[in-house]
C-alpha cells in the first residue's frame, strides 16, 4: 500500500474530482488503484466524500476505515473524519473555512489557506487543486508528470487553457509543505 | 487493446455490454445502478443502439423478453427491488430459452431496505427467484476488470445455452472506480439464431414461435427434462472460482463480490502473522464451483463464509462441505461493508488466538 | 398575541430534507393545513411513495404507510376497504405515479376508490439524480435523455389528469401549481376539495401539482417557478378537469 486517502468537503468544492485526479495519476504511474464515493442521498445534505486507494498490489477493500490520509476541505469533515486518520498518518485541512485546529497529536497535521491561495491565483475552484498539491507533497504517492497527464486528460478540450493554472495551484500547495 | 481506462463499475458494465455487440439495454433508474442506464443513454445512440427508459422494472425486463427473442443482444441492470419486480419475465426468459443479460447492482434489503451494497439477493439469484424450475447462470465479479470480462463472457454464455445469464454485483462495485482494460476476446462458437422471431423473410419461412406455455403435462415434463439436462451441460462446463493460498491452509475463507476482495486484505494481514489462512472465491455462484471445493475440502481444516447478509451462500457451502469439516459464518447487513480487521478477527478466533 | 403563523398540527415539527427551492414542503403544509382545517388527524392516513418524498412518514402527524414504487394507490385501497370511515390519501411523484404506478392509479381511478390523491408533478425523478420521467418536456435533457427528449425515440409527456378525467369513477380532478401566492391558495383549495369529497363518500379525486426541482433541473430555485410557469403551464394547463358536482369542464 502506497497510500488510502480520504478526501471530503461540501458538495461543488471539487473532492471528487481532485479524488479522480489523484486515481488517474496513479493509473498513469502504473500503480493499481481505487476510488470509490460516498453515494446517496448524504451528497444532497451537502457534503461529499470519496475513498482513493493507491498499491503495488491489488486493491482489497476499496474503502477503509483508518485512511493514511485525510484530506478535510470544510469542518464538517475535519470533524467526521479526523478520528479516522492513522496514527503516524496526516491529515490536510483547509484553514481558509476551518477555524479551529485539529486535536490529534499522533498524526502529521498541515493546514492549508487553500481558498485564499486559490483567489490569489486569480479562480477560487483551484482550491482543490492547492489541497492535492499539499498531499502530494506529504505522501509522494504518485509522479508530478502523472498528475500533470491526469489533467490533461480531466480538462475537456475547450478548457486545457485551464491547465497552467491547475498547475500553479499544486505547486503552491506543494511549497506550503515542507 | 491495452489501455487502461479509468471508469465507474456501472459505466465500465455498460462498455463492456456495447463492445460484446449488446445494441439494445432496456432500463429503470433505482441507487446504486442509475450510472448504467445514464450511460447506455448517451452511448447507444452513437453506436446505432437503442435505449429505451421503460416505465418499469417489469416492462423493462419483457422489453428483453421481445428484444432477445427477436434474436439481438439484449440487456437489463437494476438494484434489488426493481430484480425483484422482474422475476415473473425472467422465468419467461428461462422458459421461452432466450439469450438475455441481466445486471443486478445489490443494496440492502428487504423491502425498500437501503441504497448501500449488499448481498442478500443470493437466494433469489441462485434458487430461483421467479417461479418453476428453471436457473440463471450468476456470475459474481470481484473487481471492475472482472466485470468487464464476465459481462462478455455472459452475453456468449447466453447465446451459447440460449439462457439468461446475471451478473451480481453489489453497490460497491457499481460505484467505485477502477482501470478496465476492453479486451476483443471471442470465447466460444456461437450458433445462429435460427430460431429467432425476425420475420419468415430472415429465417427461411418457417414460423418461429418464442413460447412457454406448454399445457400438455407430459409435454412440459419433456421440456422441464430437456431445461433440466441443459442445466447439467452448464453445471458440468462452467463452473469458475478463485483459489487463493489453500494449499496449505487451515482455514480457508468463502467470499464473493467485493467481499471477497476484502477478504483478501484478511488473508494478506493473517498470512503476515503466521497463520494459515486461504480464500475460496466462487465466481460462478451457479452452478456452484463444487469442483474446487472438491480440490480443498481434504486439506482445508475449517471455512469460514463471510457475506454481506445474514447467511445465504453459506447454505451452498454447507451442502458441498456436507459435513466433513465446520463451516463457520461472518456476516453484517443493510448495508454495512465489512473491514479487512473484522473478517481477520473472526479467523483468529476461529484459529484460537493469534500466534 | 395572536399568531398569525403557526405549524399545522397534521405537520411534525421536524426538520425536512427537501433541497433549497423544492416544493414538496410547500404541498405538505398545504395538506396538513387542510386536514387541520378539516379536523380529521385523528382519521387520516397516508401512504408514502417511493421518490422524494418517501420519507413523508416522517413528516406528517397522522398514520402513515410507506408504499412499493407505484403501488401507493392500491396500498391506499386495502386501507380504505378496512377503514372505510377514514380519510385515506397517498402523495406520488411522477414516477411513482405515470410511470411504473400507472396501471395501479388507473384502476384506483376506475374503482372509484374513496381516496384522495395527491400527485406532484415535476417533470423529473428527483431522488434518484434526476432521470426523465413520463412528465419531462419535450427538449428537455435529463441523465436519461441527454441529447434532451426526442419525442420520436421517448415519446410525448402523458397528461394524467385529464387521462384518468375520461375515466367514468373519478369525482374530482384538478390541476394546479404553487409557483405563486395566487396558485398556492388555489392549491389548498382544490386538497380541500378532494379531501371533502371523499369525506362525503363522492368517489376518487386527484389533485395535480405542478412542483420543481431545482436541484436536478440545474437551475436556481426562481428560475425553477419561472419554468413552471413559462414551460409547464402550457403543457399542463391548470384546473378544475373533473367535478361531478359541477359536470365536465373544459
Ligand atoms: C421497484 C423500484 N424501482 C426503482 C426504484 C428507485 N426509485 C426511487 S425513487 C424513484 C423515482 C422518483 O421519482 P418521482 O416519482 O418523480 O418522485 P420525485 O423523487 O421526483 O419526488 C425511483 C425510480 C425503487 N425504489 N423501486
Amino acid at each position: 500500500m502506497i497510500l488510502d486517502v480520504i478526501m471530503a468537503g461540501f458538495g461543488g468544492q471539487g473532492v471528487m474530482l481532485m479524488g479522480q485526479l489523484l486515481t488517474y495519476a496513479g493509473m498513469v504511474d502504473n500503480k493499481q488503484v481505487s476510488w470509490m464515493p460516498a453515494y446517496g442521498p448524504e451528497m444532497r445534505g451537502g457534503t461529499a466524500n470519496c475513498t482513493v486507494i493507491v498499491s503495488d498490489a491489488p486493491v482489497g477493500s476499496p474503502v477503509v476505515s483508518e485512511p493514511k490520509a485525510v484530506i478535510a476541505m470544510n469542518l464538517p469533515s475535519l470533524d467526521k473524519f479526523e478520528p479516522l486518520v492513522k496514527p503516524g498518518g496526516v491529515l490536510i485541512y483547509n484553514s481558509s473555512l476551518i477555524h479551529r485546529a485539529p486535536t490529534r497529536t499522533d498524526v502529521r497535521l498541515i493546514a492549508i489557506p487553500a481558498n485564499e491561495i486559490a483567489a490569489e491565483l486569480g479562480n477560487t475552484r483551484v482550491a482543490n487543486m492547492v489541497m492535492l498539491g499539499a498531499l502530494l507533497a506529504a505522501t509522494e504517492a504518485v509522479s508530478t508528470s502523472a498528475v500533470e497527464a491526469a489533467l490533461k486528460k480531466a480538462l475537456p478540450a475547450h478548457r486545457q487553457d485551464l491547465l497552467p493554472l491547475n498547475l500553479e495551484a499544486i505547486a503552491r500547495g506543494r511549497e506550503l509543505v515542507k | 487493446m491495452g489501455e487502461r481506462i479509468l471508469m465507474k463499475g456501472n459505466e465500465a458494465i455498460g462498455e463492456a455490454a456495447i463492445k460484446a455487440g449488446c445494441r439494445f439495454f432496456f432500463g429503470y433508474p433505482i441507487t446504486p445502478q442509475n450510472e448504467l442506464p445514464e450511460y447506455m443513454s448517451r452511448r447507444m445512440p452513437q453506436v446505432d443502439g437503442t435505449f429505451v427508459q421503460a416505465e418499469s422494472e417489469i416492462a423493462a425486463i419483457n422489453m428483453v423478453y421481445g428484444a432477445a427473442g427477436a434474436g439481438a443482444r439484449a440487456m437489463t441492470s437494476s438494484s434489488s427491488p426493481g430484480i425483484s419486480l422482474k422475476q415473473e419475465g425472467i422465468s419467461y426468459i428461462a422458459g421461452a430459452e432466450l439469450p438475455a443479460v441481466i445486471v443486478n447492482i445489490v443494496r440492502g434489503g428487504p423491502g425498500l431496505g437501503g441504497i448501500q451494497p449488499g448481498q442478500g439477493d443470493y437466494f433469489q439469484s441462485v434458487k430461483g427467484g421467479g417461479h418453476g424450475d428453471y436457473r440463471l447462470i450468476v456470475l459474481a465479479p470481484a473487481n471492475l476488470q472482472e466485470a468487464v470480462d464476465l459481462v462478455t463472457e455472459a452475453f456468449d454464455l447466453a447465446d451459447y445455452y440460449r439462457n439468461p445469464v446475471l451478473i451480481l454485483g453489489d453497490g460497491l462495485l457499481g460505484q467505485m472506480m477502477e482501470p478496465v482494460e476492453f479486451k476483443a476476446t471471442k470465447l466460444r462458437e456461437l450458433p445462429a439464431k435460427e430460431w429467432a422471431t425476425n420475420g419468415l423473410r430472415n429465417h427461411g419461412g418457417k414460423t418461429n414461435i418464442i413460447n412457454s406455455l406448454v399445457l400438455d403435462p407430459h409435454g412440459l415434463e419433456e421440456h422441464n427434462i430437456r431445461l433440466q439436462e441443459k442445466y447439467a451441460r452448464i453445471v458440468e462446463a462452467e463452473q469458475k472460482a478463485e483459489i487463493v493460498d489453500c494449499d496449505d491452509a487451515e482455514l480457508a475463507i468463502v467470499a464473493y463480490g467485493s467481499t471477497a476482495r476484502i477478504a483478501k486484505t484478511a488473508v494478506t494481514q493473517l498470512r503476515q502473522e503466521g497463520l494459515k489462512v486461504g480464500l475460496i472465491r466462487p465466481i460462478s455462484l451457479w452452478p456452484f464451483p463444487v469442483k474446487d471445493f472438491e480440490k480443498v475440502i481434504p486439506t482445508v481444516k475449517s471455512f469460514l463464509t463471510v457475506e454481506m447478509s445474514a447467511g445465504q451462500m453459506v447454505e451452498d457451502v454447507r451442502l458441498t462441505v456436507n459435513g466433513c469439516k465446520p463451516v463457520y459464518f461472518y456476516g453484517r447487513m443493510g448495508g454495512i461493508v465489512p473491514a479487512p480487521e473484522e473478517i481477520a478477527a473472526q479467523v483468529r478466533e476461529i484459529l484460537g488466538g493469534a500466534k | 398575541m395572536v399568531k398569525v403563523f403557526e405549524r399545522p398540527k397534521a405537520l411534525a415539527d421536524v426538520p425536512t430534507h427537501y433541497c433549497p427551492g423544492c416544493t414538496h414542503g410547500i404541498i405538505h403544509r398545504l395538506i396538513a393545513e387542510v386536514i387541520d382545517e378539516l379536523g380529521i388527524v385523528d382519521k387520516t392516513i397516508g401512504v408514502a411513495p417511493v421518490g422524494c418524498a418517501v420519507l413523508a412518514y416522517n413528516y406528517f402527524t397522522c398514520d402513515m404507510q410507506q408504499a412499493a414504487h407505484g403501488r401507493a394507490p392500491a396500498v391506499a385501497t386495502g386501507i380504505k376497504r378496512v377503514c372505510p370511515d377514514s380519510a385515506v390519501f397517498t402523495y406520488q411523484g411522477d414516477g411513482d405515479l405515470a410511470s411504473i404506478g400507472c396501471a395501479e392509479i388507473v384502476h384506483a381511478a376506475a374503482r372509484s376508490e374513496q381516496i384522495t390523491t395527491i400527485f406532484v408533478n415535476n417533470g423529473i425523478y428527483g431522488m434518484t439524480g434526476g432521470q426523465m420521467a413520463p412528465t419531462t418536456l419535450p427538449g428537455d435533457k435529463t441523465t436519461t435523455s441527454p441529447y434532451g427528449r426526442d419525442t420520436s425515440k421517448q415519446g410525448f409527456p402523458i397528461r394524467i389528469s385529464e387521462m384518468l378525467a375520461t375515466l367514468d369513477g373519478p369525482a374530482y380532478i384538478a390541476r394546479v401549481s404553487v409557483h405563486n401566492v395566487a396558485n398556492i391558495v388555489r392549491a389548498r383549495k382544490a386538497i380541500k376539495k378532494a379531501f371533502e369529497y371523499q369525506l362525503a363518500g363522492k368517489g376518487f379525486t386527484l389533485v395535480e401539482i405542478l412542483s420543481t426541482c431545482p436541484t436536478n433541473w440545474g437551475i436556481t430555485p426562481i428560475e425553477a417557478l419561472n419554468k413552471v410557469k413559462s414551460e409547464m403551464l402550457p403543457y399542463f394547463p391548470l384546473g378544475e378537469i373533473k367535478d361531478i358536482e359541477a359536470g365536465e369542464k373544459k
